[in-house]
């Protein structure tokens, strides 16, 4: 068993309820072949540095997990075959990496704990003031 | 002031007094490099995105290869550009 992360970019065309559920089959896939998932993290909606897919923004879900090598094919296996997926990067922690992230779970615990209770407000607003463009694009792709 | 000017220009002592570079992880104790933070990376490229050199930035070998893989990975998952310009 290794430690590993991975992060994933979902497309921006997807609504809320959509991406969660994308989230969600990922991770049961995780536990149905007898990985442990250690953390996860939602980015949120992030402008992208460069368009992937003709598309600026994208859904970026961090997942920490504990598996067997086997696991992590399957694994992006599945990303490779999901169209909702634009990009993926997992990669196995070394020991450095695994003291990093532990420290980061303790101080990011913390951190979500407050984002939680304060709700979808801060979140929304934080993006609104970093990228204003950015929801209009999101919306027209909808429309699309 | 003029005085002091004309006694500088007699005297040039600090004409060649270069900072030493040092390398910052080693000094800090910092052991792994976070491909997630591109704010922190960004100290480490020029403004085109290209990864600057040890020779400008003082980090030791180790680590440099370490800066090297945290930004490639980085520009795969879209925190970082590959190519760009003004980037600061």
């Amino acid at each position: 068993m290794n430690n590993y992360e991975t992060v994933f970019i979902l497309t921006p065309v997807l609504s809320d309820a959509q991406m969660k559920e994308a989230v969600e089959k990922f991770k049961n896939l995780l536990t149905e072949q007898g990985a442990e998932i250690i953390n996860e993290e939602d980015w949120g909606l992030r402008k992208m540095a460069y368009p992937i897919d003709k598309k600026t923004t994208g859904f970026y879900t961090f997942l920490e997990f504990n598996a067997d090598p086997s696991v992590v094919e399957k694994l992006e296996l599945n990303f490779r075959r999901d169209e909702r997926v634009i990009r993926f990067l997992t990669v196995k922690q070394d020991k450095f990496a695994f003291e990093y992230a532990e420290k980061r779970r303790n101080k990011g615990g913390k951190k979500q704990e407050t984002h939680a209770q304060a709700g979808d407000n801060v979140k929304s607003r934080k993006q609104e003031k970093a990228e204003p463009v950015e929801t209009e694009v999101k919306s027209n792709e909808k429309e699309d | 002031m003029a005085k002091q000017s004309e006694i500088r220009y007699l005297t040039p002592l600090s004409v060649d007094v270069k900072k030493k570079k040092y390398c910052r992880f080693k000094k800090n104790g910092i052991r792994y490099i976070d491909y997630k933070d591109p704010e922190f990376l960004k100290k480490f490229l020029n403004e085109q995105g290209k990864i600057l050199p040890r020779r400008i930035t003082g980090t030791s070998l180790k680590f440099q290869r370490r800066i090297a893989q945290a930004v490639k990975r980085a520009r795969h998952i879209a925190l970082l550009p590959y190519v760009t310009d003004l980037m600061k």
